[in-house]
C-alpha cells in the first residue's frame, strides 16, 4: 500500500483521485475517473479512494471487488427483472390445477415452450435456487458497494479543507475569476451565513457548505433495503411465518392447515350476497358483466383448539376458543394466526332425495329415501316394503371408456347405481341415476328411481396466515423511504472562495439542481465585488 | 509506517472475510430453507413422522406407525377415484402375503370421504392388507402428499428409504420392498 503525499502536505490513501484536503488531482490516478487535462473534474464520490479497486491481492479481495462494482450490481438487477418477466409468461406452479403433475402439465398445455419453461425451473421461479441466488447477490452487492463508497466519501468530506488547489477550482463546473481590489470577503461570509451555509475559513480561504447529510440518502436507503431483505428471509422460519390455505364445507369441522394440527375450524354457515340486479344504479354494469357480482361473502366460523396431546390422525379433543364472522378484509384472529376469507365454492351436493315410481308414470310413488352424501348407507329400506341397495356411488361422476368413474371425492356431480328390490322379490332391478341422467340398465325395468329433491351446501376457502416478519419489512420500507427523501429533497451544495493577490476565485459544486446553486451564488455575491461565476459545462456545449 | 500498513491490510482482510462469511451464511440459510420447504417435510433419509389411524371396517381398531417398529413399512396413499392407484393395488395384494412373513407391513391410507365407495372397492379387489382411513387428511397433510398414488417405504429403523410419486410396477414394488425387509 502506497500512500500519496499531496503537495499540500496531506497524506492520501492509495487510489485517491482528488486530494482529500485540497482537491488537487493526483497525477497518476486520473484514469480511475476518466479525467483529462481539458475537461471538468469528475466529482464522483469527491474523488475519494473508493473500493479498493486498488487492493486486489487475495481471492477475498477479488470477490469483494466484484460485488463492489456498480456495473455488476446494475447487471444483476437487469437479469433479475428479465427473469421475473419471463416468470409471468405461463402460470406459476402454485396456480396450475392441484393434483396434476407439473412435469407433464406444462408440456401438455403449452407445447415445447412449456417444456423448456418447466425444465429451466421458471414454473417455480420465485422460489427457485437461482432466482434466490440472484436476489442474494443483489443484496450482497448493495452491502459491499455501499460500504466501499460510504466510508471513503465520509472520510473525504470530513477531511476537506477550505484551501483548495488552483486546478481543483478551475476545473469545477461553476467557476469564476474576479480581478478587482475591492473584493469584500467579510460581506461574502455574512451573506453565506444568511443563506444558512456552514462557513469554515482557513487563512482567508472560504468553504461554505450546506445539506451534506443529503449525501447519505442512498446509504440510508440501502440499509432499509437490506432490512427489508432480511425480513423476507425470516419468512423461511415457520415460527415466524406461515401461509397456507384451508377448504371447509358448511357444517364440517376441519383441521386448520399450517397450525400443526393445533387448531380446528367449523364452518357454521357460508353467506354470499350479490348485487341487486334490479337496482338502477348497478343494472347496466351487471348486464355488461353477464353474471351476478358478489357483494359480500362471509363465513360464520367457530375456532377450536386441540386440548389433548397431538397425535397425527387421532381423534381430537376440541375446546372452543372463538366464534366470529369472517369477511373479506375482516380476518378472524386467534393465537398467532389469522384467517382470511379468500375463496368459495357454491352448491356442492349435500343430500339427495329419490323416489321409486312406475317407469311410465312419474306421479306414482312407492316411497322415497334420502341419501346423505357425506355418509351414504349401503341399503335403504322404504316403508312401502321396497328395498334399495346402493351398489355404486360416484361423487363426481364421469364416463370413462364407457364405464362410470368418479374423478374426485367431492360430491360435485353425484351418480348412483341402485338395486331396487320390490317387496318379496329377490331379483333386483338395476338402474343408474345421476343429475339429469336416469338409465335403465337392462331396458326391462318396471320401476324408475327419480330425483325429487336435493340439498346443497357451500365450501369456504380461507387463507391461513401467521406473520411476525411484517414489522421488519415495514421498518425496512420506512428506512428506505427516509433515505429516498433525504437524498431527493436536499442537495449537497458547496461554494469555495479563494483569495487571490488581485481579487478572488469562486467555485461551486452540487450533486444536483445546479440552477438553484447558481441562484444561491448570485445571492451571496451581492455587494461583495465578486463577479458572477460561469457554468463551464454550459459554455462547452 | 510499514507496520501500520500491514496492520491495516490485515484488518481489512479480516473485515472483508467476515462480512462475506456472514452474507454467505444468510444466502445458504435462505437456499436450504427454501429447498427444505419444497422438498416436503418428510424427506428420504429422515425419520417418518408417527401417526395413528383407524383401520377400515374394524369398528375403532387403530394402527400407529410406532406399533410397527422393527418392521419395514410401506405406506401407500390412495383413493378410489384415482385410476393409477387402482392399477397398483393388485401388485400390492400379490406381494403382501410373502412380505408379511418377512416382516414387512403394508398400510394403505385411503383419502376418500365416504365409506361406501371404499367398501365397494375392497369387495371388488379382494384386498387383505390393512386399509387406514384418513378422512380429514391429517396424515396426508403431515406427509405433504400432493398427487396420488404416493408411496413411502420405511425401514425397520423408522426412516424413509424411498418416496415414490405415481404408480409402481410390480418389479419396482418388489425392489423397494426388498430394501425395507428386516434382516432375518
Amino acid at each position: 500500500m502506497n500512500n500519496i503525499t499531496c503537495e499540500c502536505g496531506h497524506v492520501n490513501p492509495e487510489g485517491t483521485v482528488l486530494c482529500e484536503s485540497c482537491g488537487k488531482p493526483i497525477e497518476n490516478n486520473q484514469h480511475i475517473d476518466g479525467n483529462n487535462d481539458n475537461g471538468l473534474l469528475n466529482m464522483r464520490y469527491d474523488g475519494s479512494a473508493r473500493r479498493s479497486q486498488t487492493y486486489n491481492r487475495t481471492s477475498i479481495d477479488k470477490i469483494w471487488n466484484f460485488f463492489s462494482s456498480v456495473k455488476v450490481g446494475v447487471w444483476l438487477i437487469v437479469i433479475t427483472v428479465i427473469a421475473s418477466a419471463v416468470g409471468t409468461i405461463f402460470p406459476q406452479e402454485m396456480y396450475i390445477p392441484p393434483n396434476i403433475d407439473a412435469a407433464t402439465h406444462y408440456a401438455d398445455q403449452y407445447g415445447l415452450a412449456g417444456q423448456i419453461y418447466y425444465q429451466l425451473g421458471f414454473h417455480n421461479l420465485f422460489s427457485s435456487w437461482w432466482y434466490m441466488l440472484l436476489l442474494a447477490m443483489i443484496g450482497i452487492s448493495i452491502v459491499i458497494a455501499s460500504i466501499d463508497r460510504f466510508i471513503p466519501l465520509y472520510k473525504t468530506l470530513k477531511t476537506q479543507k477550505p484551501r483548495r488547489h488552483d486546478l481543483f477550482m478551475k476545473k469545477q463546473r461553476i467557476f469564476g475569476e474576479t480581478e478587482s481590489s475591492s473584493v469584500n470577503l467579510e460581506q461574502v461570509k455574512t451573506n453565506l451565513k444568511k443563506s444558512r451555509f456552514k462557513v469554515t475559513e482557513q487563512d482567508g480561504h472560504i468553504l461554505a457548505e450546506k445539506n451534506r447529510f443529503a449525501r447519505w440518502g442512498p446509504y440510508v436507503n440501502h440499509i432499509g433495503l437490506i432490512i427489508f431483505l432480511l425480513g423476507t428471509l425470516l419468512r423461511f422460519i415457520p415460527a415466524l411465518y406461515v401461509d397456507d390455505f384451508v377448504w371447509v364445507r358448511e357444517g364440517e369441522t376441519a383441521v386448520i392447515n399450517g397450525t400443526e394440527g393445533q387448531y380446528y375450524i367449523k364452518n357454521k354457515e357460508f353467506i354470499l350476497e350479490t348485487y341487486d340486479e334490479d337496482d338502477e344504479r348497478f343494472q347496466e354494469a351487471l348486464q355488461n358483466n353477464g353474471s351476478p357480482v358478489p357483494k359480500t361473502y362471509q363465513t360464520n366460523a367457530v375456532i377450536y383448539e386441540r386440548a389433548d396431546p397431538i397425535v397425527v390422525g387421532g381423534d381430537p379433543e376440541l375446546e372452543k376458543i372463538k366464534e366470529d364472522q369472517l369477511k373479506v378484509n375482516h380476518p378472524l384472529k386467534f393465537g398467532s394466526f389469522a384467517l382470511y376469507q379468500a375463496s368459495y365454492q357454491l352448491n356442492e351436493f349435500k343430500e339427495m332425495t329419490f323416489k321409486i315410481h312406475d317407469k311410465n308414470n312419474e306421479d306414482s310413488s312407492y316411497g322415497q329415501f334420502t341419501i346423505d352424501l357425506s355418509e351414504p348407507k349401503s341399503e335403504y329400506k322404504l316403508e312401502s316394503g321396497y328395498r334399495v341397495v346402493l351398489d355404486s356411488y360416484f361423487p363426481e361422476y364421469e364416463l370413462k371408456d364407457g364405464a362410470p368413474v368418479s374423478v374426485s371425492r367431492y360430491p360435485k356431480n353425484p351418480a348412483f347405481v341402485f338395486k331396487v328390490f320390490p317387496p318379496g322379490e329377490s331379483e333386483p332391478e338395476i338402474s343408474f341415476a345421476g343429475i339429469g341422467a336416469n338409465v335403465d340398465a337392462t331396458g326391462e325395468n318396471d320401476y324408475k328411481v327419480g330425483l325429487v329433491d336435493f340439498d346443497v351446501r357451500d365450501v369456504t376457502g380461507l387463507t391461513v396466515r401467521k406473520d411476525y416478519t411484517l414489522p421488519f419489512i415495514a421498518l425496512g420500507g420506512a428506512i428506505f423511504m427516509i433515505g429516498v427523501i433525504q437524498g431527493m429533497y436536499w442537495n449537497h451544495r458547496r461554494i469555495w472562495i479563494k483569495p487571490k493577490e488581485n481579487g478572488a476565485w469562486i467555485a461551486g459544486h452540487t450533486n444536483k439542481n445546479w440552477f438553484a446553486l447558481r441562484r444561491e451564488i448570485d445571492k451571496v455575491i451581492v455587494d461583495t465585488g465578486i463577479e458572477p461565476p460561469k457554468d463551464q459545462q454550459e459554455m462547452e456545449s | 509506517m510499514k507496520e501500520k500498513t500491514l496492520k491495516k491490510k490485515k484488518k481489512r482482510l479480516i473485515f472483508r472475510t467476515s462480512m462475506l462469511a456472514v452474507m454467505a451464511g444468510l444466502v445458504v440459510f435462505a437456499l436450504v430453507s427454501s429447498f427444505n420447504k419444497e422438498k416436503a417435510v418428510v424427506a428420504e433419509g429422515e425419520p417418518a413422522p408417527d401417526f395413528q389411524l383407524e383401520k377400515f371396517g374394524s369398528d375403532g381398531e387403530t394402527i400407529a406407525l410406532s406399533d410397527l417398529e422393527g418392521k419395514g413399512v410401506m405406506i401407500n396413499f390412495w383413493a378410489t377415484y384415482c385410476e393409477p392407484c387402482k392399477d397398483e393395488m393388485p401388485y400390492m395384494e400379490k406381494l403382501y402375503p410373502e412380505y408379511k412373513k418377512k416382516g414387512v407391513e403394508i398400510l394403505a391410507v385411503n383419502l376418500d370421504s365416504t365409506n361406501i365407495v371404499v367398501e365397494q372397492f375392497l369387495d371388488k379387489y379382494g384386498i387383505t392388507f390393512p386399509i387406514l382411513q384418513d378422512e380429514n387428511g391429517q396424515v396426508m397433510n403431515r406427509y405433504n402428499v400432493g398427487p396420488i398414488p404416493s408411496t413411502f417405504f420405511i425401514s425397520p429403523e423408522g426412516n424413509v428409504v424411498k418416496h415414490v410419486v405415481g404408480p409402481l410396477t410390480l418389479d419396482k414394488l418388489e425392489g423397494y420392498l426388498q430394501q425395507i425387509t428386516p434382516e432375518a
